[in-house]
């Protein structure tokens, strides 16, 4: 559905869009993963039209988004970072405008409006200028106002940053219940549970180039497995070779003899196996964890910096 | 739907939600509203007392076509500042995402600062009316003369979406745009004959599109209009200068501000 191959963006010396590559099938979910200034704002500005690429080609639907961009905007809804609404039109107003700007008739327009604030729990506030909104409302409106002639492919550019917990729990819910009706996503995010939680396939980008891609489950078997994390109540002798016969690779000592970790491969009964050695050997455990590698350690191990690393004040100002 | 009628579609409703806007502060209209009654009230009481006028006449006669010249030029600059904060809100990149048509955008804009300009006119005239102007044509001039001037100020209101187009925020888009204003306004035969300027200064206030609208409005108002006593030809030939002058701005900025736009846009 969403199809892009060699993209290349610059702005002057900048390179915003080094390289990217990135399919996504129709139906599913594609989490674009990177820092501040990684280019995927670009990446999604290409796709949507809103920028032309200096090289590359991509497609939305089978629609060249150079060459036939104006039947692109006929499919797609987009969702940017900054909430793109009318700060004096009320939310009814907005959903309105950009209901008949999309070529629906003021009919389809009027209930879809009513049925959108519904959904999206505006309705209280429907006749309330934006600019007296919450953060939260503002982007909950905003992705109102982009789903509201069913587009079936739908761009998020960072739909969550800034939020608070509980509106971005919405945010998921609205963006699962979507996917489920059949809608293609792209999401771009710098959280890394958030494109756990919500992309089927994940494309890691750093520097406007796509570093990895896959679902969620390959991208963490590259940092390898599950590892075991022990705490001691003091450091025991007996400990290293109590662990010995459980774990997959050697076990790692540190702080004192008190932090004991090691690989280990998950199966059942293997915690209690833990314990139950440990306790023979009279060891006494203070904490004790299997640590499921998350995608920070995937972008760490790709990058060797963390996702939400600070870069540099020029990338950053690439990311428009 | 055929594209005529969709961009017919965009650009109303896009006019519609200016206007939503000025409904909602009214304030942001006082441009249009307040400051043609004070400016005329300025001129006719401040300096109307001091103007003697070659080939004789009142100076409030003589003043009024002048104030609903300067008035329309000067509340033109809106389309700047308009252009300039939706730019800079983000409403327009959500525009240039839905399948509308482009070109509304600036239509739209510079279409209800028409509607604003047509408002702007009428009450500069109202005001006149008020304070005892009377127009020697009848109310078909007054209406013909107001379309002259609000034609012209649909032009300034192209050029100064080019002048919002190169700004990054409103507010230097209003300084650019009254830096570019004030001159024209001012160096005219607006409230001055031109006959009273030092000789260097005569033609370009002859020559200037402002002083052509003017005298446009004073002859098609029947009012006193002294600068048909210089043989210029600017002077001689208001009317057809003033369609000119408006024709040629036009054909100047509107492909301008559609170039400038998207190059503005597309980045």
């Amino acid at each position: 559905m969403i199809e892009a191959t060699g993209l290349q963006k610059r702005y002057g010396d900048q390179v915003a869009v080094a390289s990217v590559d990135l399919e996504v099938p129709a139906g599913s979910v594609l989490g674009v993963l990177g820092p501040n200034g990684a280019g995927k704002s670009t990446t999604v500005r290409i796709l949507t039209t809103m920028t032309l690429p200096d090289a590359g080609r991509a497609s939305v639907g089978g629609l060249d988004v150079v060459t036939q961009a104006a039947d692109v905007r006929r499919i797609i809804g987009v969702t940017g970072q900054d909430a793109s609404l009318d700060e004096q039109l009320t939310g009814t107003q907005n959903l309105m405008m950009v209901g008949q700007l999309s070529r629906m008739t003021k009919r389809d327009a009027q209930a879809r409006t009513v049925e959108l604030l519904e959904q999206f729990e505006l309705t209280f506030a429907a006749e309330r200028m934006v600019k007296t909104y919450s953060g939260g409302m503002r982007r909950r409106l905003d992705l109102a106002a982009s789903l509201i002639a069913r587009p079936p492919v739908l761009f998020l550019d960072e739909p969550t940053t800034g939020l608070d917990p509980t509106s971005r729990l919405g945010v998921w819910d609205v963006i699962r219940t979507l996917v489920g009706d059949g809608t293609t996503v792209m999401l771009t995010t710098q959280y890394l549970d958030e494109a756990d939680a919500l992309a089927d396939r994940i494309s890691v980008i750093d520097h406007g180039t796509v570093i990895a891609d896959g679902t969620s489950e390959d991208l963490k078997a590259r940092v390898g497995g599950e590892q075991l994390e022990v705490r001691l109540v003091r450091p025991h002798p007996d400990a290293v070779r109590a662990l010995g016969p459980l774990v997959s690779g050697p076990v790692h000592v540190a702080d004192g003899g008190r932090l004991l970790t090691a690989p280990v491969t998950i199966r059942p009964g293997l915690a209690t196996a833990f314990i139950r050695a440990l306790d023979d050997a009279g060891v006494e455990v203070d904490d004790f964890q299997i640590h499921h590698p998350s995608l920070d350690d995937v972008f760490f191990t790709l990058t060797g910096h963390g996702a939400e690393a600070p870069v540099t004040a020029d990338a950053e100002l690439v990311e428009v | 739907m055929s594209a005529t009628a969709e961009w017919v579609e965009d650009v109303s409703v896009l006019t519609r939600r200016n206007l939503v806007h000025v409904r909602r502060e009214p304030m942001q209209l006082s441009d249009a509203t307040i400051q043609p009654v004070l400016f005329t009230l300025l001129f006719v009481y401040v300096f109307g007392g001091a103007m003697v006028l070659p080939g004789g006449g009142s100076y409030k006669a003589f003043a009024i076509g002048g104030l609903v010249v300067m008035n329309l030029t000067t509340s033109s600059v809106g389309t700047a500042v308009g252009l300039t904060t939706d730019l800079h809100t983000g409403i327009i990149a959500r525009f240039r995402t839905l399948p509308m048509q482009r070109s509304a955008i600036l239509v739209g804009r510079t279409f209800s600062d028409m509607l604003s300009s047509i408002l702007c006119g009428t009450i500069v005239v109202l005001t006149g009316l008020m304070i005892g102007w009377r127009p020697g044509n009848g109310l078909l001039g007054v209406v013909a003369g107001l379309a002259v001037a609000v034609l012209f100020a649909y032009a300034m209101s192209w050029a100064n979406a080019c002048v919002g187009l190169g700004m990054n925020d409103p507010e230097a888009a209003q300084g650019i745009g009254f830096i570019v204003i004030f001159p024209l306004a001012f160096i005219s035969t607006c409230f001055v004959p031109s006959q009273t300027m030092p000789g260097w200064m005569q033609p370009i206030a002859e020559w200037n599109p402002v002083s052509s609208v003017a005298a446009a409005c004073r002859e098609l108002f029947g009012n006193p209009n002294p600068a048909s006593l210089s043989h210029s030809f600017p002077a001689q030939h208001p009317l057809f200068m003033s369609l000119a002058w408006t024709a040629v701005i036009c054909a100047v900025c509107v492909p301008l501000a559609g170039h400038l736009f998207t190059k503005r846009t597309l980045d």
